[in-house]
C-alpha cells in the first residue's frame, strides 16, 4: 500500500433498518484520505457524521455499515473483528465532538480524562501520563496546564474545553484525526484560534485530518480538498481553493443562499433540489 | 431623544446578582428600520431583547416604545404590537400542540375575533400549506417549525419584530427561505424588525444599521455600508469581522 493513502473507503454504505422501512444514511461513498486535511460539507441529514463514525465503528443499533474495502494503513476494516477495531479506535483514528459540554465526563477533572486516554493505549505509570497529559495541555496553548489539569469540565470555558477534546484525542498519537463540527458551538474569534492550533499539531505531526463542517466558508479557508455531500451521497470532491468555481448545481446551490457581505441582494437564492442527484 | 422614534433605549443597565451584563446601553430605532444586534456569545444582545419582550423585569434606565415609556410589567396591548421569534424552533413550539393550537392560542388571549380566517391567513403568508395546520411540530421540519413561530408572531399583527438568531439553528438553504420571508414581511406590513445574530453575513443582508456589543457595551453602531466595505472604527467590530470572514493560515 502506498504511503500517500492513509484510508480508503470503497462504496460505503450506513443503512438503518427501522420498522417503518431503511434508512439509507451514506449510499455509496468512496474516497482516499492522505496526509492532507478532507473537508466533508453538507447540510443536516446529508450523512456526514454517519461517514466519520462508520470509520470508527461507533454506528449505533439499528444502523448497518457495509463497504467493499475500508482500508486503513493495509488493513481492511471491513473484515475486522470488534476488539480489533476498537484497538485502533483512539490510538490510530481518533474523533473530536462538536461539542466539549456533553463529551466530556462531568464528574472527572479534565487531566485525568486526559491522561485515561493516554493510559489505556500506553503502557504508562501514572506519573509519566500525568507530565504527558500537562505537556499536551501545553501544545493546545493552555496557559497555566498545571491549575487547569485539576479542573472540573464545567468550570472550563467552550473554547477551553475544547482544547481539551483536541489534548485527548492527540496524546495517543492517532494517525487520522476526525473532527466532526469541532468549532461550531464556539464563537468565531474562538473558533479561529481552535483552528489553528488543530491545524498546526495536524500538520506538525503529519495526520490525516477529516474535518466535518456545515460551513462552506470555513471549510474553504480551512482545509486542502473538499468532499460535498447531499441525502448520503457525494455531489463532488474537489480542490478546497476552487470551491467557488464549483461546477455541480447543489455546491452551486448552497453557495448562492448565502449571505454575501460583498455581494448585496434584495433576495437570496433558494435551492432546488434536482431528484435525479440521487439517482 | 427623537421622539417618533420606534424603539428607544437610554442607559439600559440589567444585572443578574453580582454580573452586570448589560451596561449603559442606548440607541434608537426608527419606524420600519431593520437594526442589528451583533456580538459573541455572553455579550448582553439577547438580554437586550428579552428586556424590550418584557421577559425580563430587573432592569433599568429608560424603554420608549412606540412612543410610550415603558414599565416592567407590560400590558396587553403592548404584545399586540410587539411580538418575538425565538432561536430555536426545536425548543420554542410546544410539542403537545398542533399549528392551529399555537396559532389560536395568542387571538384567544386578546379576545381576537374571527380566528379562523386568521389563521388559514397567516400560515398563508408565510408559505405554510394549510393541511398542515392540524400537524404537531415533530411532524415538521426546522424550517416549517421556525415558520410556525414567525407566523405565531404575525397573527397579532405587530408592528414591531424581535428576532433572536431566527436562523442560526437552521442549514444555510433553509436560512435564505426563512430570511427572504422575513424581507418580504417587513416591506409588505412596514414592520420594525431588531434582530440579533452572531453572523455578520446575516445582518449586513438583512438592516440598515447595526450595534456590535462586548462585554455588555455597545461598542460601535454603524450601517450595514460601513459593515460591507470593511470600515468599523474599532479594534473590537473590525477583529469580529476578520474572524468572520474564515480561517487564514498565516505564512
Amino acid at each position: 500500500m502506498s504511503d500517500q493513502a492513509l484510508l480508503t473507503l470503497d462504496d460505503l454504505r450506513v443503512d438503518f433498518h427501522t420498522p417503518t422501512g431503511i434508512v439509507n444514511a451514506v449510499r455509496g461513498l468512496s474516497f482516499t484520505l492522505g496526509r492532507e486535511r478532507l473537508g466533508i460539507v453538507g447540510e443536516s441529514g446529508s450523512g456526514k457524521s454517519m461517514t466519520g463514525r462508520a470509520i470508527l465503528d461507533l454506528i449505533p443499533h439499528p444502523g448497518v455499515v457495509t463497504a467493499k474495502r475500508m482500508g486503513f494503513r493495509g488493513q481492511n476494516l471491513t473484515t475486522m473483528d470488534k476488539r480489533a477495531r476498537r484497538k485502533l479506535r483512539g490510538r490510530h483514528i481518533s474523533m473530536v465532538m462538536q461539542d466539549p459540554k456533553f463529551s466530556l465526563n462531568p464528574v472527572q477533572t479534565v487531566g485525568d480524562q486526559i491522561a485515561e486516554a493516554y493510559r489505556v493505549h500506553h503502557r504508562a505509570s501514572a506519573r509519566e501520563a500525568k507530565e504527558r497529559s500537562l505537556s499536551m495541555l501545553e501544545a493546545v496553548q493552555i496557559r497555566e496546564p498545571a491549575r487547569v489539569y485539576d479542573l472540573y469540565p464545567h468550570e472550563v470555558s467552550g473554547g477551553m474545553g475544547q482544547r481539551v477534546m483536541i489534548a485527548m484525542m492527540l496524546i495517543a498519537e492517532p494517525e487520522i484525526l476526525i473532527a466532526d463540527e469541532p468549532t461550531s458551538a464556539l464563537d468565531v474569534t474562538v473558533q479561529l484560534q481552535v483552528l489553528k492550533i488543530l491545524d498546526d499539531l495536524v500538520t506538525s505531526r503529519g495526520m490525516g485530518l477529516i474535518f466535518i463542517s456545515h460551513d462552506l466558508h470555513l471549510v474553504k479557508s480551512f482545509c486542502d480538498r473538499v468532499i460535498v455531500m447531499y441525502g448520503g451521497k457525494a455531489m463532488e470532491t474537489l480542490p478546497a481553493s476552487e470551491l467557488d468555481k464549483a461546477q455541480h448545481p447543489y455546491t452551486r446551490g448552497l453557495l448562492g443562499c448565502l449571505p454575501d457581505l460583498d455581494h448585496p441582494r434584495e433576495k437570496l437564492a433558494t435551492l432546488n433540489r434536482d431528484p435525479a442527484w440521487l439517482a | 431623544m427623537s421622539t417618533n422614534s420606534a424603539i428607544n433605549v437610554d442607559k439600559l443597565n440589567v444585572s443578574f446578582g453580582d454580573s452586570h451584563v448589560v451596561k449603559d446601553l442606548s440607541f434608537a430605532v426608527e419606524p420600519g428600520e431593520s437594526y442589528g444586534v451583533v456580538g459573541e456569545s455572553g455579550s448582553g444582545k439577547s438580554t437586550v431583547l428579552r428586556v424590550l419582550a418584557g421577559l425580563n423585569r430587573d432592569w433599568s434606565g429608560e424603554v420608549d416604545i412606540l412612543g410610550k415609556r415603558q414599565p416592567k410589567i407590560r400590558d396587553k396591548a403592548f404584545y399586540r404590537a410587539v411580538q418575538m421569534v425565538f432561536q430555536d424552533p426545536y425548543g420554542s413550539l410546544h410539542p403537545k400542540k398542533t399549528v392551529d393550537d399555537t396559532l389560536a392560542e395568542p387571538l384567544a388571549i386578546h379576545g381576537i375575533r374571527d380566528a379562523e380566517a386568521k389563521i388559514s391567513r397567516a400560515m398563508q403568508d408565510v408559505g405554510l400549506p394549510t393541511s398542515f395546520r392540524f400537524r404537531y411540530p415533530h411532524q415538521l421540519s426546522g424550517g416549517q417549525r421556525q415558520r410556525v413561530a414567525i407566523a405565531r408572531a404575525l397573527v397579532l399583527e405587530p408592528t414591531i419584530l424581535l428576532l433572536d438568531e431566527p436562523t442560526s439553528a437552521l442549514d444555510v438553504s433553509i436560512q435564505a427561505e426563512v430570511l427572504n420571508l422575513l424581507q418580504a414581511l417587513r416591506h409588505e406590513r412596514k414592520l420594525t424588525y431588531i434582530l440579533v445574530s452572531h453572523d455578520l453575513a446575516v445582518v449586513g443582508h438583512m438592516c440598515e444599521r447595526l450595534l456590535v456589543m462586548q462585554f455588555g457595551r455597545g461598542v460601535e453602531e454603524m450601517t450595514a455600508t460601513t459593515l460591507a466595505a470593511r470600515a468599523p472604527q474599532t479594534a473590537y467590530a473590525q477583529q469580529l469581522l476578520t474572524a468572520s470572514e474564515g480561517f487564514r493560515r498565516a505564512g
